[in-house]
């Protein structure tokens, strides 16, 4: 298994600078930071947005222990083993999260879900689930992020709103970048968004197309209809999507006459009325398009790594989120196995929240459910989570303090530079230990 | 007095910032509670920066949330924003529609005006 | 008694490689290794396995499957529905649990290759932005030893050096970006076909000779010159071809160009079946079987190596990095599609496919391949494969192995086949058949010599002590399909089918000596056109597990 373990501290009070360290704040997962570090901080972070300097340069070590049992300080080893007891006393565990973790970590997590016969569920089932499942009905066409900065020369946001969750998704990505195909950069690229509201994002638009909430489906399933050459009524169009047939067929024209258009689409469509049936319809306008041009599509992960999270749980189970292991071997069913519907539902009976926060991020029967049964938290941050958690560790912060592999949104592996030491395990380490008990606990001898 | 309106929780810069300075810090916590409303709807609902509303789901779910207005045409009326957290949490359903995703954007609300905050 | 000393007692050998053929002997292990047998006879083994009566081959080793990595990875999460009716791998106190269908996890992946008797394989197409993917995986896929084929054959920086007549660089670049993967051999996949794919709706090259957009260079030039280029960088398997214009009718001249378009120098085609068609404008009518002529040359041309790519009737899914070989494909089954573009280096096409007996092209394409294991004279110069999954699971070779040693049924199977193939093809006309020492060199001796492994693929002292010990039977599909004993680095790894110890394996890798000045120039191109750092590229040495290093650095020239 790749670089585990620890960085060593530099020398106290010497100041070291890490070239091309990993932001894994947002799915751009930029390789591209120079950290400045001081005593065990992080003073300068070069090249980061907004949001990346703030998770760099926040990080200092959280002076909480390592491990709280019952809201109580306790040790590591007493924590793994009660943790292991948790997993292996239930009939229903649950382990969920993993979007913030590295590949390696995610690995044994996979692990240990395997000997508990548990289920397994990362963040993906509430941000791009709905794509995941779209994807398994139609495919995708898709393209890396360096494609999109050498050929895109029309660039669609739909329901997604960068400026404000992947700063530096334009300048470095996909609007501003001078490319091998694209020279003079946004000048050579129109660039369309459309949305409900008049994000952020919207001032980087030529194009601007504010459709009604809830209309998303039947916006692209106008846009399929008009790539196929079908005639629409002008009223019901508008009146269904907000837009007039003419904005579309002119959007319609310019879609078939780039080179290599990209779409690129956000929670706005997985989050709302439609959900996977809204991805599909995109990811199916994508692909029609091809029969004209060149286009490609691409979800905009949010978490630094959660798309490793859908490769790892897929390479190791075959499915990518929402696996239940119940019968000794993986069974996939969103909706039934996915973390919202077994808490929502009251089925998990114990579980583990690796680096997520249900407790702020869930609905209210979820929250309660979690609330009422025993569950292991690992965060890095204290969270309303690590709050209500029977055990809590504090770990090391990935790409900070801890190393391993990610996977930008484009499915492209990175490997983290940490900058300094944390005194913290890393959820690595944590999840390990928690299995080496399990497995003692089950009579694993693999 | 009550209104329905479209809510669309969602992610602000701010609110990601916060996420790293501590989710029980004042930057998120800021985030997470003020309710943007269109200026018109402002307006119309004769609501000032800091008035209480009350929004209740077509399933029972309530919260009481201070407004805020939202910058110039960034929101239609009647469309509500929040930057994701505890009350947008707190108005989605439990059901999933076999998809495992609850619907998290896009949902209905009735509007009451709280006047006892200002008053 | 000696510690970690292991005796195979009397069993029938097949070690091609040394020239054994069916003869009853006692094999000597210690340390993962075949040793010679000790010269005290009184020398007592820790543990004596009996095989008197049961036939011992070395590992089985798949050289050309898809089983790792970006793709791979893409077409599990891509279908779910053929997994959820497949039979289950549940977990056991050694092994993880599993889904198969068509593209199975990783885990169950090692344990039905062990669990056949294979003990070593190589993923085909690995984009090298994506090889860090591709070793995460290895390390979770147990039971064999691995290595995989990085995709050059549409990268900017090879094309860009045959444009600028620039060899130097262009064999630098080779050795720079085998080592930066931590690769096995070079890949060309299409050669400039991707890369006009990204240039245009449906685009494609035609042949040998249409120049690619952009770069201006053929296709023939990009085989002959990486050819060359690995030719001089003394690799252990120099250039591994899936040849342009894979699937369609008339195939077979683009085929036979390629072959010239190595003018001598060693290169393997890989799986040829698809290569192998005469007709033309997509016409069902003239679909024919040209593995005659194709044979012809490659009997008369030792350069040149294939493995098959056997069709095998049932569904499967179409994995390619041949991006505009996907788009046809998808177009022709009008089931999902997904095709991805990885910057400067490469493309990908995934769709569900179906073969039919009923139908004339799939039909053809099963006996095409047939045809191809039957008139090629040398066997060591065909190999087993199926293009796991396009052709169909690696777990047919079993199947395959019937077909060959059995040619009642291989016409038996003929039969209920679309008529006309036996007119199209002379597959109804070949009446040889197989002998065990031949499927042992198409399995293992031979792969093994084409992959330049000197430690796999024969049972001599110094060989990795990877071996297979088979139960014999009439039906051979029966005596393939479940070894007696599968024995990896020396220590038994399955018994008739069970798992009983799920080590990780090897990782087999090049690192070609290169000049490190040509470095420069190949930094200032990737920083200005890639989406990621230059120091974050290269796969550090810990991703590997257990590296093995294969062929000596080549410090010439
Ligand atoms: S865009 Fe995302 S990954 Fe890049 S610096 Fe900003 S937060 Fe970090
Ligand atoms: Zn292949």
């Amino acid at each position: 298994m790749a670089s585990v373990g620890s960085v060593e501290p530099g020398a106290r009070s010497e100041l070291t600078v890490v070239e091309d360290a990993v932001c894994t704040f947002c799915g751009c997962v930029c390789d591209d930071i120079d950290l400045t570090v001081e005593n065990n901080h992080i003073t300068q972070a070069q090249r980061a947005c907004v949001l990346g300097k703030a998770w760099f340069l926040n990080h200092a070590i959280d002076d909480r222990p390592s491990c709280l049992i019952d809201g109580q300080p306790a040790g590591l080893e007493d924590g793994y083993q009660r943790a292991a007891e948790i997993l292996t006393g239930g009939k229903y565990p649950i382990v969920y999260g993993l979007s913030d973790s590295p590949c390696e970590a995610q690995r044994v997590a996979v692990s240990i879900v395997d000997w508990i016969d548990g289920t397994i569920d990362t963040t993906t089932s509430v941000c791009h689930g709905p794509s995941g499942m779209a994807f398994q009905g139609v495919g995708e066409v898709t393209c890396t992020l360096g494609e999109v900065a050498n050929r895109g020369d029309f660039i669609m946001f739909w329901g997604s709103n960068p400026a404000e969750s992947h700063p530096r998704h334009f300048t470095k990505y996909s609007l501003m970048p001078k490319g091998m195909f694209v020279p003079n950069g946004r000048k050579d690229r129109t660039c369309v968004i459309v949305d409900v509201r008049k994000t952020k994002s919207a001032k980087a638009a030529d194009i601007f197309l504010q459709i009604k909430p809830r209309k998303d489906f039947e916006a692209l399933w106008t846009l399929r209809a008009l790539a196929k050459g079908i005639e629409l009524d002008a009223r019901q169009v508008e009146s269904e999507t907000g837009i007039e047939l003419s904005v579309w067929q002119d959007l319609m024209d310019r879609m078939k006459a780039a080179k290599f258009g990209v779409i690129f689409f956000g929670m706005g469509l997985t989050m709302t009325r439609g959900k996977h049936a809204n991805s599909e319809a995109l990811l199916a306008l994508t692909r029609d398009l091809n029969a004209y041009t060149r286009f490609t599509a691409k979800p905009n992960r949010g978490h630094g790594n959660v798309t490793g999270a859908d490769n790892v749980v897929a390479w190791r189970t075959g499915y990518p989120f929402g696996v239940n292991h119940n019968r000794g071997y993986p069974r996939f069913n969103p909706g039934e196995y996915t973390t919202s519907d077994t808490l929502a539902r009251g089925e998990a009976d114990c579980g583990m929240m690796i680096a997520c926060d249900p407790m702020a991020n869930f609905s209210q029967p979820a929250r309660e459910h979690l609330a009422s049964i025993p569950y292991i938290a690992l965060d890095s941050k204290e969270t309303p989570t690590t709050r209500a958690a029977t055990v809590a560790f504090t770990v090391a912060t990935y790409g900070i303090n801890a190393p391993g592999t990610v996977y930008r949104m484009d499915d492209v592996p990175i490997p983290l530079r940490p900058a300094f030491k944390s005194p913290h395990p890393s959820d690595f380490e944590v999840l390990s230990n928690i299995e080496t008990r399990v497995k003692a606990i089950r009579g694993v001898r693999s | 007095m009550t209104e329905m309106f479209i809510l669309i929780p969602g992610r602000t810069s701010d609110q990601g910032c916060g996420i790293s300075e501590g989710k029980f810090q004042e930057k998120y916590q800021k985030q997470i509670t003020s309710l943007q409303v269109a200026p018109g709807d402002m307006e119309r609902l004769a609501l000032a920066e800091g008035d209480w509303v009350r929004l209740t789901t077509e399933f029972g779910q309530q919260v009481e949330v201070a407004v805020t207005a939202a910058k110039k045409d960034e929101l239609p009326e009647g469309l509500l924003f929040i930057a994701y957290g505890d009350i947008s949490s707190r108005l989605m359903g439990g059901d999933t529609h076999g998809s495992g995703m609850p619907t998290s954007k896009g949902i209905d609300v009735e509007l009451e005006v709280l006047r006892s905050e200002t008053a | 008694m000696t510690k970690d000393l292991i005796k195979i007692s009397q069993g029938t050998l097949y070690d091609p490689a040394n020239g054994v053929d069916g003869e009853v002997r006692d094999l000597w292990i210690q340390g993962g290794r075949i040793i010679a047998a000790p010269s005290d006879p009184a020398t007592k083994p820790a543990r004596t396995i009996e095989a008197e009566g049961l036939v011992v081959m070395p590992g089985g080793i798949d050289m050309h499957c898809h089983i790792a990595g970006p793709k791979v990875n893409v077409a599990r999460k891509m279908r779910p529905e053929e997994k959820r009716k497949a039979e289950v791998i549940s977990r056991t106190d050694v092994t993880h649990s599993g889904t198969l269908g068509s593209v199975p996890s990783t885990f169950a992946t090692g344990y039905k290759y062990a669990g056949m008797g294979y003990t070593t394989a190589f993923d085909a197409a690995i984009p090298p932005l994506g090889a860090r993917h591709a070793h995460e995986e290895f390390d979770d896929t147990p039971c064999l030893d691995k290595g995989f084929y990085v995709l050059m054959g549409n990268n900017h920086y090879v094309m860009q050096s045959i444009q600028q007549n620039e060899p130097k660089k262009l064999k630098a670049f080779i050795a720079w970006l085998l080592t930066a993967a931590k690769g096995f051999a070079p890949k060309l996949v299409n050669p400039g076909g991707v890369e006009v794919w990204k240039h245009r709706q449906a685009g494609n090259v035609s042949g040998l000779d249409t120049e690619v957009d952009h770069f201006g260079v053929t296709p023939r030039q990009i085989v002959s010159q990486v050819a060359q280029s690995a030719q001089e960088l003394g690799l252990p398997h120099p250039v591994h071809i899936h040849c342009n214009n894979l699937g369609m009718p008339g195939n077979w001249e683009t085929t036979l160009e390629t072959m010239r378009a190595l003018e001598g120098r060693r290169g393997h085609l890989t799986h040829i079946q698809f290569h192998s068609y005469g007709g033309g404008e997509g016409d069902e009518n003239t679909f024919n079987s040209k593995v005659v002529p194709l044979a012809d040359y490659v009997n008369s041309h030792p350069n040149v190596t294939i493995d098959v790519g056997q069709v095998l009737f049932g569904e499967t899914t179409s994995m390619t990095g041949d991006g505009p070989l996907g788009y046809f494909l998808s177009n022709i089954y009008g089931g999902k599609w997904f095709s991805s573009d990885t910057e400067m280096e490469a493309g990908c096409g995934i769709t569900p496919i179906k073969y039919k007996n009923k139908s004339l092209v799939h039909a053809l394409q099963w006996a095409i391949g047939l045809e191809w294991y039957l008139l090629v004279d040398d066997p060591w110069r065909v190999v087993m494969s199926t293009d796991h999954p396009n052709g169909g699971s690696f777990l047919a070779y079993p199947q395959i192995i019937r077909f060959l040693m059995d040619r009642t049924y291989r016409q038996d199977v003929l039969k209920t086949c679309h008529p006309l193939v036996g007119r199209r093809s002379t597959l109804a006309d070949l009446h040889r058949e197989y002998t065990l020492n031949e499927i042992a060199i198409i399995t293992r001796a031979g792969p093994a010599r084409i992959l330049g492994l000197t430690n796999k693929g024969h049972l001599g002292p110094g060989a990795d002590a990877d071996i297979t010990i088979y139960t014999p039977h009439e039906n051979k599909e029966i005596m393939f399909e479940l070894p007696r004993l599968v024995i990896k680095s020396g220590e038994v790894i399955v018994e008739q089918g069970e798992v009983r110890d799920s080590r990780i394996g090897k990782t087999l890798h090049v690192a070609p000596a290169y000049d490190v000045d040509a470095e420069a120039d190949i930094q200032e191109w990737f920083e200005k056109y890639y989406s990621i750092r230059w120091r974050n590229y290269p796969v550090d040495p810990s991703y590997m597990h257990q590296p093995e290093l294969i062929g000596s650095p080549n410090h010439g020239n």
